[in-house]
């Protein structure tokens, strides 16, 4: 009987990986209002309990691949791999409404290019000081600093370690947590009132899950005006990580 | 049909990605040069026209849609296969990073939005101008 089930576990990987991500989705939801009345996104939850299993699958198999070393968990290795992700990520786009986008003018792009490069310079240096020398370390985990789908797809794209891209996707994920949880608090000095400062707001801080998380906890009328610039906030990183940051990093390290 | 809009996807995600491959040894990297970002724009690019000509109705949307929405749970897996465990030994450098870079950010985000004037709340109406539907991340 119980081996009947683990073989179908087995034989159905990817099916079983959507029913357990599943899972860790609604206990996330029912977790972060509960216990966090809603100030803690759900999806912050699910990514922190996705970390904890990784970290569990690691020490039972000795693995570096955390959950997807286990064989009845191989299917998540599937789900969350290079290919199904950014086939995700690239969906995304879809909801950018370019005409929308316009309206956030000159200011947006700005805020969008420094919400890059000010996050990349900060992780870089934190990186640098903490001992690595190399390039490609040093990038991710500064990419990691912009949110945590540049860091692993800047890291997957130059080669990085499954060690420093763990640690640049912690990077992103501790920004996002603190930009969740800080901004209702620190709305006043950020000014959040019109659409354009959380345009500002939302091009600066990076992660979707931190700002339209932190900005529904602020005023929920300003969640969109965020969200939209930075949904280009990912795809812009994903584009200057690998290339324009990693080559000047690399000119600068070696 | 909602595998047009699947479909659409994949072609620009295989673009984006050949595309990222060709720049990247055209740059001498040897790696994807911002295959991903490629992609994203190859797919705005898509929608906008085919959106003008019609060619996009709702189903087709949902082919891309579906995905689009599958990016948490997708990201959720990605996180279950990190090496969290070599990681932890690298802590403090995860805190001080995201730390350093929020703290810096803020500071950014008050000088800009210093410069702003006051604007009355009339002046923008939330329910007009949100047509998108933000994915919460």
């Amino acid at each position: 009987m119980l081996d009947l089930l683990e073989k179908t576990a087995k034989h159905n990987g990817l099916v079983l990986a959507f029913a357990l991500v599943g899972l860790v989705m609604l206990v996330s939801m029912v977790l972060s209002k509960r216990l966090t009345m809603g100030r803690v996104h759900g999806s912050a939850i699910a990514i922190l309990i996705g970390l904890g299993l990784a970290y569990w699958g690691g020490i039972q198999s000795g693995g570096q691949k955390g959950l997807a070393d286990l064989s009845l968990f191989a299917g998540v290795g599937l789900m969350g791999g290079a290919m199904l992700r950014d086939f995700a990520i690239v969906a995304t786009a879809f909801e950018v409404q370019v005409v929308e986008a316009r309206k956030a003018g000159m200011v947006g792009v700005v805020a969008l290019l420094l919400g890059t490069l000010l996050p990349f310079v900060v992780g870089a240096s934190v990186a640098w000081g903490f001992g690595y020398r190399d390039a490609v370390s040093i990038t991710t985990i500064g990419a990691g600093a912009v949110t945590y789908i540049v860091g692993p797809v800047t890291g997957a794209a130059i080669g990085a370690s499954s060690e420093v891209m763990a640690l640049s996707i912690a990077t992103g994920l501790v920004k996002a947590i603190m930009v969740m949880v800080g901004t209702p608090m620190a709305a006043r000095y950020l000014r959040l009132r019109t659409p354009r400062s959380a345009m500002v707001f939302g091009g600066l801080a990076g992660t979707v899950s931190g700002v339209s998380a932190g900005l529904a906890a602020t005023d929920r009328r300003l969640v969109p005006y965020g969200a939209l610039v930075a949904t280009f906030h990912t795809g812009l990183g994903c584009l200057l990580g690998p290339s324009l940051l990693f080559f000047a990093t690399r000119a600068l390290v070696a | 049909m909602i595998i047009y809009g699947t479909a659409l996807l994949a072609v620009c995600h295989l673009l984006g990605i050949f595309l990222g491959d060709l720049l990247g040894a055209a740059l001498g990297a040897k790696t994807n040069v911002g295959g991903v970002g490629i992609a994203m724009i190859l797919l705005i690019c898509a929608r906008l026209w085919m959106h003008k000509r019609g060619l996009m109705p709702a189903q087709t949307e949902m082919g891309v849609g579906f995905w689009g929405a599958m990016y948490i749970p997708v990201v959720v897996a990605m996180a279950a296969q990190q090496n969290v465990v070599s990681a932890l030994r690298g802590g403090p450098v995860a805190l001080m990073a995201a730390f350093g870079s929020v703290l810096v950010c803020a500071v950014c985000v008050n000088l800009i939005n210093r410069s702003e004037r006051d604007v009355p709340e009339s002046d923008w109406d939330p329910e007009a101008k949100a047509r998108i539907q933000p994915h919460s991340v």
